[in-house]
Parts: structure tokens; C-alpha cells; sequence
């Protein structure tokens, strides 16, 4: 580069525009190793979705619903992509009340190639949107877990629709949207760190799916006839392809190729294994067996876990809070879902619920601004009760409160609506047949064709 | 004429067919069968619910065979399919009223 300049700027006393050339080039390079990092991150995003949590939770379920399972999360890739980009969007990230944002960015207006420096300083506000899209999209298909196996396509859809716009559109504005009340780096009144969506995505998911357990009922059979996973083997290929496109989640939440993305790439892929030792090991003493199915849910446990905390953590608390994880989510699943006897199909509840704000809850003991020294109010400050600041529990426990609120809230009154619009279960004879006929007029497997 | 009716444990396929084959039997119908007799079953845990899954896979053999060959052949599958452990299987005999070929119209012994 600077030889090329060197060529085209031949005078040595045009020593201040040769300087800016220099300036721009060296700007315009961190904007292409960060913008290629994000788009790869954004793919990632997606990839959890689909097939991710599709197979996860595609080979979780019997054979009859396998596809319903499926399209529970691929809708969520159609979807909520059309609502984010008429509102969602803006409704997030432009800058409104503390609870909701305004309509700045509707219909994308004004969302392009230039950077939006309160967000992303290097990369495109283009990716920036695309980027969050992604998280957008997994957020409602992780609560399909919950009403698999018994939930009307049509309720699905408009559920889903007014959830993002009730619920999760207002937590993300509140934990990440500019002036947000939880938002510790862009002005909020109540200091929270979630680093990728412990309380956005995952708690907010989680409590939502005990609540449509609890509303649509158990299924037909549960828990006296055995519902068997159908295919332990997708249910691993999901599980792997989470892990995987966890990277992005979390260490693309860096918003940048930066060293923190790398911190948090390593706490990411530490919490993921320890959760999964932690998980299957429980099991191996409880039960006598370690299974296929107790690592992959460990592992996912972990990965929940790790969320909010990984920009802001070292690799021993990394380790730490993966392997609670795995304990807290194992104890959650098969004890107390077992004492309360509630039907949450693929334990959306017990994992992503549980694990969120265990994982919240923890960010507050180990965030250090040795990993993450974004200013807050202009300077670096404690983060955590490692730092010092014992007080960050209380900040991050008003936030757990506040997403359990909306989330069981928000959840219940939808739920209400659909079911006035268009009752939200199936009857018991297509429950009976299966989601894949019933709902939708074909088979997953048809091994005689 | 009798029917053979074998039940045997899956993995024990390929030696049953084998020995059949080894003493001139060359005509049979195999099924993938499930069930149980005194096995009962084994336990399956998924995230802490147990299941009782009581009926096992198991290969069904049907052949029918000449009265004077019965001893030979019942002989050939209980050496080939035993493993001496709980889940063997079992094997019930049929009299046989009549067997036709259907390419011929061959009748009796003949037709087996």
C-alpha cells in the first residue's frame, strides 16, 4: 500500500495528504477484516437455527412430528426476517424509550454501508442489522421445544409474530438498544452485562417455553407411555452444528476481529466442554449410564450459560461456570421437571430457562475488565465481584427479574389471544396421527418410495 | 410335511442361514419380528425418564421342510442359533396339510 502511494503522490511536501491516504487505508482495512468477520459471523448465527436446532430438536421428538419439529424452526428464518426488516430492526437499535425503540429505522430507512458508530464503529450498519437478525430468528424457534408435538401451525405463526414484537423486540432495546434501561455501555439506569443474550435470548426463550408447557398441557401419553427420541442421531448432528455456530454467537457479539471476539471464541468452546463432562458425569453417578443424549444437552447447557458472560470472562471461570451448568440444567431436567410432572417437550425451559440465568447470575461474579475494557461513562471501572464490585449481582439479578417478568407476562397474554383467534392445540385425533400429516400433508420418512 | 417356525436373536442370522444352507436347505422366508418371552426386556434412561422397552427385535425363520427331515434341520438351527443365554429364542413345528409350487403346480415333498 505504501508504495502504491509513494507512486501516486510524488511530492514530498503533499506530506498531509499522503498522511490522510495512509489514515484512510489503514481504516479502510480494519473495516474489511471486521466486516468479513461479521458476515461470517451472521451466517453462523443462522446456521444454529437451521440446522442446528432443527436436527436438535427434529431427532428429539417421534417420527410422526419429526418435520413439524423442523419447520418450527425453519418458519423462523422466513418469519421473523420480514417482521425485522418492516420494524424489528428499529424497534431494537434506534433510539426511543428505555423500554422500546422508536421507528427511526423502519423498513431498514437509512441502514446501509455506513458504520453506526453507538454500535459498531468499523463494520456496516448493513451487517450490524443482518447480524442481529440472526439472534432475532433462533430466539423464538429455541421456545418450539417447549409445544412441540402439540401446537397448531397456525397459533405457531401468529404466536410467534406477536412475541417478537412484545417481547423480545423491547429486551433486546432494553439490554442493547441505545438509552435501553439494562444497557450498562449506552446509557441505561440499571447497569447489566449480557454479552450475547443470556437474558435476551435465552431466558426470555426459556421462561416463555414454561409458560406454553403450562398452558397448552401435557401431551397425550406424558409421562405414563414412552415418547422416545426418534433419531439420537440428528439430535447429535444438531447438537454439534450449535456448538459450532456458537462462535459466532457469542465472538461475534465482539462486534469486531478483535481479541475480545478470541476471548470469547475460548470461553465459549471451554464452557461448552466442561457443561458436558459436568452433565454426563452427574448422569453416569445417577444413573449408572453416560448417554449421548446427557452430553449433547450438557454441552448446549454450557453454551447457554457461557452467553452473557463470555466478552467478559477468563478461561478458568469459563470452565467453572460451563461445569455448573451442566450440574444446575442436569438437576433441572430430570428432578424437578419429574417432581412438577410439567410436559416441556424438549426442555427448552430446564436449559436455555435454567442456564440463562444461572449464566446471568455468574456474569456478575466473574466479569473482569481484564478481558473487557470498553469504557463505561468514559473510563474503565470494576465490572464484576472479582473486580470488586460485589453490587453487579443485584444489577444482574434485577435484570433476570426483568426478562422472567416480560417473558411470563408477555407469554401468557399471547398465548390467551391466539387461542381466542384460533384455539392453540391440536385435537386429540391429529395430535394422535402426528403434527407431520395432520398439520401438514407429508411424511419425514417414506422408506417403501 | 412340517412348518418351522424359528424365532432367533437377529445377530445369529448369518449362521442359521449358513447352516441350513450346509445341509441342503435351500428354500425359506425370513421376517424382522419383535417380541419377548422370558427376556423381558431392558431400560432405557432419556434425561432421567425411565422406559421399559419390553419388546426386542428379533429374525423369524419359516420353512417348510419333509416329516423325515424335521429332526436334522431343527438340530442344524438350535446348534447354529444358541448362545446358551436368556433370549435365544424358540422354534414350533406344524403339520403341514399341503404345499404347492405355484410356477409348475409341483404338490407335496416335491413342491418344498
Amino acid at each position: 500500500m505504501q508504495i502504491e502511494f509513494a507512486l501516486l503522490l510524488p511530492a514530498a511536501d503533499d506530506l498531509p495528504a499522503r498522511l490522510n491516504a495512509l489514515e484512510a487505508a489503514a481504516k479502510n482495512a480494519q473495516s474489511a477484516g471486521d466486516n468479513a468477520w461479521m458476515l461470517t459471523s451472521a451466517a453462523l448465527v443462522l446456521l444454529m437455527t437451521g440446522p442446528g436446532l432443527a436436527l436438535f430438536y427434529g431427532g428429539l421428538v417421534r417420527r410422526k412430528n419429526v418435520l413439524s419439529t423442523v419447520m418450527h424452526s425453519f418458519i423462523m428464518m422466513a418469519l421473523i426476517t420480514v417482521i425485522w426488516a418492516f420494524v424489528g430492526y428499529s424497534l431494537v437499535f434506534s433510539e426511543g424509550t428505555p423500554f422500546i425503540g422508536g421507528l427511526k429505522y423502519a423498513f431498514l430507512n437509512g441502514v446501509g454501508k455506513e458504520p453506526n458508530a453507538d454500535y459498531a464503529a468499523t463494520i456496516p450498519q448493513g451487517t450490524f442489522m443482518i447480524y442481529q437478525l440472526m439472534f432475532a430468528v433462533i430466539t423464538p424457534a429455541l421456545i418450539s421445544g417447549a409445544y412441540a408435538e402439540r401446537l397448531k401451525f397456525s397459533a405457531m405463526a401468529l404466536f410467534t409474530t406477536l412475541w417478537s414484537l412484545a417481547v423480545y423486540f423491547p429486551m433486546a432495546h432494553m439490554v442493547w438498544g441505545k438509552g435501553g434501561l439494562l444497557n450498562a455501555y449506552l446509557g441505561g439506569a440499571i447497569r447489566t452485562f449480557d454479552f450475547a443474550g443470556g437474558t435476551v435470548v435465552h431466558i426470555t426463550s426459556g421462561v416463555s417455553a414454561l409458560v406454553c408447557a403450562l398452558y397448552l398441557g401435557r401431551r397425550k401419553g406424558y409421562p405414563s407411555e414412552p415418547i422416545k427420541p426418534h433419531s439420537m442421531v440428528l439430535s447429535v448432528i444438531g447438537a454439534c452444528l450449535l456448538w459450532v455456530g456458537w462462535f459466532g454467537f457469542n465472538a461475534g457479539s465482539a462486534l469486531a476481529a478483535s481479541g475480545l471476539a478470541t476471548s470469547a471464541f475460548i470461553a465459549t468452546h471451554f464452557a461448552a466442554a466442561a457443561a458436558a463432562l459436568g452433565w454426563m458425569g452427574a448422569e453416569w453417578l445417577h444413573s449408572g449410564k453416560p448417554s449421548m443424549l446427557g452430553g449433547i444437552s450438557g454441552c448446549v447447557a454450557g453454551l447457554v450459560a457461557i452467553t452473557p458472560a463470555s466478552g467478559f470472562v477468563k478461561p478458568m471461570p469459563a470452565l467453572v461456570i460451563g461445569l455448573l451448568a451442566g450440574l444446575f440444567c442436569f438437576w433441572m431436567v430430570t428432578t424437578v421437571k419429574n417432581m412438577f410432572k410439567y410436559d416441556d417437550t424438549l426442555d427448552a425451559f430446564g436449559v436455555h430457562g435454567a442456564g440463562g440465568t444461572l449464566g446471568a447470575l455468574l456474569t456478575g461474579v466473574f466479569a473482569t475488565n481484564l478481558i473487557n475494557d470498553s469504557p463505561i461513562g468514559g473510563k474503565v471501572i470494576p465490572l464484576g465481584l472479582v473486580d470488586g464490585n460485589a453490587g453487579q449481582i443485584l444489577n444482574q439479578a434485577m435484570g433476570v427479574g426483568i426478562a422472567i417478568a416480560l417473558a411470563a407476562v408477555g407469554t401468557f397474554i399471547i398465548l390467551k389471544v391466539c387461542d381466542l383467534i384460533l384455539g392453540v392445540r391440536v385435537s386429540a385425533d391429529d395430535e394422535e396421527q402426528g403434527l407431520d400429516l395432520s398439520q401438514h400433508g407429508e411424511e419425514g420418512y417414506v422408506l417403501e418410495a | 410335511m412340517k412348518k418351522i417356525e424359528a424365532i432367533i436373536q437377529p445377530f445369529k442370522l448369518e449362521e442359521v442361514k449358513e447352516a441350513l444352507k450346509n445341509i441342503g436347505i435351500d428354500g425359506m422366508t425370513i421376517s424382522e419380528v419383535r417380541g419377548h418371552g422370558r427376556q423381558k426386556g431392558h431400560k432405557e434412561v432419556y434425561r432421567g425418564q425411565e422406559y421399559n422397552v419390553d419388546l426386542l427385535p428379533k429374525v423369524r425363520f419359516d420353512l417348510v421342510v419333509a416329516t423325515e427331515r424335521l429332526e436334522e434341520v431343527v438340530e442344524a438351527i438350535v446348534t447354529a442359533a444358541r448362545t446358551g443365554k436368556i433370549g435365544d429364542g424358540k422354534i414350533f413345528v406344524y403339520d403341514v396339510a399341503e404345499a404347492i409350487r405355484i410356477r409348475n403346480g409341483d404338490r407335496g415333498d416335491a413342491a418344498v
